[in-house]
């Protein structure tokens, strides 16, 4: 690269940093006052967009239809982010933590079939912004002018925060909300209205991220999945809650990819190397680094002991006998289902049964193990591609890669673990990640070996387990023993223990307990766990491809054991059966079905918000007309 | 436990009662991933429903009337291969049609294969559907990622440029149209030189920092197979920064209106690109189609009605020639099988099962304001596909 290509990739590292700064602020602040990860922050960058481009043409073009569109869109998503924030996350605060994302993760569903309905399906690709449509030289290249706007207003928002932040009473009490929000609380302030006028303002960012791309980015469809997980990389890089470390993560982050970009395909050791394909990756790679290098991201802090405002946590006790009964009857039910079904539904049942299990898995490390994972696909996938490469490629006979797959997913949960649980909180759901992430772009990447983003094709049964009979009772087994095996480690010493360290670190430690190397076997079994799930599932449909490791399939993994209950053995088996078999029935019924799903998930959030497992629980006392037994594991 | 299983009774139930009303219909499984790529599939559905109204409206096929049942697939190949599962055992249906994504167009051809049930491919451009992952139950309509190339080439080839960069969205049909395009220029054109390679990921395309890479690459020339919104980021920079300014572009797919359209003032003049300009063809079957189209949905077609329309004919001329609704007879018919679609007659090949439909290449310009294609020509897929002997020996069957 010359010296002035140099220059103008820095400068495009510096324009792509303003919008993505400014969504990360938003989502920084958000966290550091509410504690939630939303999720759905976005599809508020993503509205933001839209009704600029609307705006745009309702105003009737021209300067002030651009300036003035811009504007009213960040607005009417501040909001919009208001009202989010009262009528529905006000409900929940009190709820189990993360319950606030399953009600992010529903909404960011509605918000984009409403996109879809509102704005119709096709790119809206929007206007030039009048006075900055064209070009400057610099360097003897012609560099937008909307860049350069770009490149002073990221600063120009940053030194507002900052003014707002420290230099106004407003900005006092978020900064003593975000480092202690309980004793803010009890100091007087009006906590509501503060948490109202924080998620306001971080929409408001949200909206006017995205009503500033205008001129450089289509309005679409995909924009919320691909912004949120930038946005969150950034937060996480800068390190949760400062503002000053978004900026510099944005910074950063940018700045490697554009010159990734600009080295293009470079020979190392005589063999050619694209960074262009880097790009892909790039952002997970350099989380990755920070987190295992920094534990609290750039210029985050140890984060204060958080107490939990949510119920706290019954302690588990052994199912009664009344309860191991009704167990039994279904697992007697589940065993002559197919005397009675056939077809459709053993399929079903199978994609249910393998999701319990990876569902259960998740809960294992997030509920007793309190390691929130938002990679935990990558162990299904791992098991998926382990089991799937063994038959194809290894010619291994196929129960015997169905045995070795999970291996796979254990070998890599060993590794990635073995990082992961030195982080805590979001850290470490961020790190599992940033691991998922790049299992995923080598898996998609590796055409020779993996398939590439084609995946594997041809990864059937052995022939005597060939019929859908033989094949649910495989699955039935597998995941049945799984499932078992895994709730009767959480009754074993070892369960105890790493329930103790999840609820008192330093009491645990006290007693002798190694915490870490605890979290990391749990880590390990529950990724060997996933590997089982990931390795039925790919026998069950005959080809795998790069989803099977996706971050969506990581969210779908939290949103069953969300929708089920997290404190609840059984709840990620209910929020497995709910979730997959409200999403088959739905997406045949209903063409907004995405919109249809959110809602019924947002109201299951607001009517249990202990989850389906929790209601199942009250219910069942109140039908028995006993004391609510603590934790009965329903 | 209980109440799912009474749901799933009562389902099966409704399910089974309706079958019985309507015994006589012939029935057509059909998923794609509306909700994943809706700027396509919207045209496209209504593209094949049209088809099928037409189809019931003359007597159906055999005697029966057609009846399409269509899914979601959610873009994702688990999710396929559960919901052409639930077609096939529950629906019960005879065929299988649609897919967009190439993973997903796999899956279920494999599925298919599995399941010994025809499974006619619409839009997935993957080359391997029917070369190296081809089976005998899969055919495939639309000319692939390898056709489409092969037809830029020989303009691409006669402008005699020694420098050439690519970009591309970095997965499977990025990566085979340059893989092909390499291949084929440098046969046509010895010496060619690939200067510049971007490959950014699909969707996320960093187009500034892309474009002036390009620019640094100092090319004579550009082919680019972007699509979609990674398509418009890369021309508005690329204008901005006056990366086109003395420099051919061809880009796969950018014609097609659905990609086109959203361009607006912004595009780009004299780029070659294959595509379909809906309102310039004037042969009896294309304005038999557009008539019929506009009449009933009020709306002009895209590239998308098209192939949804010739799609759900496939089917049902496959049908009428099997003379029964039999999977072995249905295969035998398909091969072979020689039909009109409105942009032109096409054959589904014996040897990879793979349909002759072409695509119209020409040069992109402003009319109004809006993107319209010039200069453009039909270029007949069937002369756009390697010799009978590379392609068998592609295919292992």
């Amino acid at each position: 690269m010359t010296a002035s290509a140099i220059l103008i990739q820095f400068l495009n590292g510096l324009a792509s940093a303003s919008s993505l700064f400014m969504v990360a602020a938003g989502l920084s602040l958000i966290f550091g006052v509410t504690r939630i990860v939303n999720f759905a922050h976005g599809s508020l960058y993503m509205l933001g967009l839209y009704l600029s481009y609307s705006l745009f043409e309702l105003l009737g073009g021209g300067p002030l239809g651009f300036w003035g569109g811009v504007i009213a869109a960040a607005l009417i998503v501040a909001v919009f982010g208001a009202l989010v924030e009262v009528l529905l996350l006000r409900r929940i605060y009190h709820a189990p933590e993360l319950l606030q994302l399953l009600a992010t993760f529903a909404l960011g569903l509605i918000v984009k079939d409403v996109a879809l309905w509102v704005w119709g399906p096709e790119d809206l690709l929007g206007p030039r912004a009048p006075g900055l449509a064209g070009a400057v030289e610099i360097a003897g290249r012609r560099f937008p002018e909307y860049d350069l706007f770009l490149i002073a207003i990221g600063p120009l928002v940053l030194g507002a925060l900052w003014l707002l932040l420290t230099r106004t009473r407003w900005g006092t009490l978020v900064r003593a909300a975000t480092e202690d929000r309980e004793m803010a609380g009890a100091l007087g302030v009006n906590q509501r209205w503060l948490f109202t006028g924080v998620f306001a303002l971080g929409s408001l960012l949200a909206g006017l991220g995205g009503a500033l791309q205008l001129p450089r980015e289509p309005a679409q469809l995909f924009l919320d999945l691909s912004v949120i997980s930038d946005a969150f990389v950034v937060v996480v890089v800068g390190g949760l809650g400062s503002i000053g470390g978004a900026f510099l993560a944005a910074l950063l982050i940018a700045e490697i990819k554009s010159f990734c970009i600009g080295l293009g395909d470079v020979t190392l050791f005589g063999a050619v190397f694209s960074f262009s394909k880097l790009t892909l990756v790039v952002e997970f790679i350099v989380m990755a680094v920070v987190l295992v290098l920094r534990p609290w991201g750039l210029l985050g802090r140890a984060p204060a002991v958080a107490r939990s405002s949510g119920a706290v946590e019954p302690p588990l006790v052994l199912p009664s006998p009344k309860l191991r009964l009704a167990g039994l009857a279904m697992l007697a039910a589940l065993v002559l289902l197919p005397a009675v079904f056939s077809g459709y539904t053993l399929i079903l049942m199978i994609d249910i049964m393998i999701f319990a299990l990876f569902s259960v898995s998740l809960f294992f490390i997030m509920g007793p193990g309190g390691m929130h994972s938002f990679g935990h696909a990558a162990y299904f996938g791992l098991g998926a591609y382990g089991a799937g490469l063994l038959a194809l490629k290894g010619g291994v006979p196929m129960e015997l890669a169905l045995a070795l797959g999970p291996l796979c997913a254990a070998i890599g949960a060993l590794a990635f673990g073995w990082f992961c649980v030195r982080l805590s909180g979001v850290y470490l759901a961020m790190l599992t990640l940033a691991f998922s992430q790049i299992a995923w772009s080598i898996v998609f990447q590796w055409d020779a070996f993996t398939g590439g983003s084609n995946g594997l094709v041809g990864i059937w049964p052995a022939a005597w387990l060939a019929s859908k009979e033989a094949y649910y009772y495989l699955a039935l087994s597998g995941c049945g023993l799984g499932v078992f095996a895994l709730w009767r480690i959480l009754y074993s010493p070892f369960g105890y223990a790493l329930r103790a360290g999840r609820d008192s670190p330093l009491r645990a430690d006290a007693i002798g307990i190694d915490v870490r190397t605890l979290q990391w076997a749990g880590f390990t079994l529950a990724g060997l766990a996933a590997g089982l799930a990931g390795a039925l599932y790919a026998f069950s449909k005959g080809s795998i491809s790069p989803e099977t490791l996706s971050v969506p399939r990581s969210v779908d993994g939290l949103v069953m054991v969300l929708l089920g209950g997290i404190q609840s053995l059984t709840g990620p088996v209910w929020g497995a059966i709910v979730f997959t078999w409200l999403q088959d029935v739905v997406a045949r019924e209903i063409d907004y079905w995405r919109a249809v799903l959110g809602a019924i998930i947002l109201l299951l959030v607001l009517a249990f918000p202990g989850g389906l497992a929790g209601a199942l629980g009250r219910l069942a006392t109140r039908l028995s007309g006993g004391k609510a037994a603590p934790g009965a594991a329903t | 436990m209980k109440i799912m299983h009474s749901l799933i009774a009562a389902a099966v139930l409704a399910a089974a009662a309706s079958t019985g009303a309507q015994a006589q219909a012939i029935k057509i499984g059909e998923l794609n991933s509306y909700k994943v790529f809706p700027a396509f599939l919207d045209p496209y559905k209504k593209g094949w429903e049209l088809a099928l109204e037409e189809i019931n409206k003359s007597g159906g096929v055999l005697g029966r009337k057609l009846e399409v049942v269509s899914r979601d697939d959610n873009g994702n190949p688990g999710d396929a291969v559960r919901v052409a599962e639930e077609l096939i055992a529950r629906e019960k249906v005879s065929v299988l049609m649609g897919t967009f994504p190439s993973h997903v167009g796999l899956a279920v051809s494999n599925l298919a294969n599995q399941r010994k049930i025809v499974f006619v491919a619409a839009e997935p451009l993957t080359d391997k559907i029917v070369w190296e992952n081809g089976s005998r139950y899969t055919f495939r309509l639309r000319p692939s990622t390898y056709m489409q190339t092969a037809m830029l080439v020989p303009e691409a080839a006669k402008l005699k440029k020694q420098k050439w960069a690519i970009v591309y969205p970095n997965y499977e049909y990025g990566q085979s149209a340059t893989a092909s395009f390499k291949k084929l220029m440098t046969k046509a054109q010895p010496g060619v030189q690939f200067v510049g390679e971007q490959a950014p990921p699909l969707g996320k395309i960093d187009a500034g920092a892309v474009v002036q890479a390009l620019l640094d690459a100092k090319p004579d020339a550009i082919f680019s197979s972007l699509f979609g919104p990674d398509l418009q980021k890369f021309v508005r920079e690329g204008n901005t920064r006056g990366l086109f300014k003395g420099r051919p572009v061809f880009n796969l797919l950018a014609g097609e209106p659905e990609y086109l359209d959203p361009l607006k003032d912004e595009t780009p003049e004299g780029w070659v690109v294959t595509g379909y300009p809906w309102n310039e063809i004037k042969t009896p079957e294309h304005q038999k189609f557009l008539a019929a189209y506009q009449a009933r949905f009020k709306d002009y077609p895209r590239l998308g009605s098209v192939v949804g329309y010739s799609t759900m004919y496939s089917v049902a001329n496959m049908i009428k020639k099997a003379g029964a609704v039999d999977t072995e007879k249905m295969i035998a018919a398909m091969k072979g099988l020689e039909m009109s679609t409105p942009i032109g007659p096409i054959v589904y090949r014996a040897v990879d099962h793979q349909s002759t439909m072409g695509a119209y290449v020409g040069k992109l310009a402003k009319k109004n304001g809006k993107g319209v294609m010039v200069e453009w020509r039909f270029a007949d897929g069937a002369l756009f596909l390697p010799p009978f002997e590379e392609v068998k020996a592609m295919r292992k069957e």
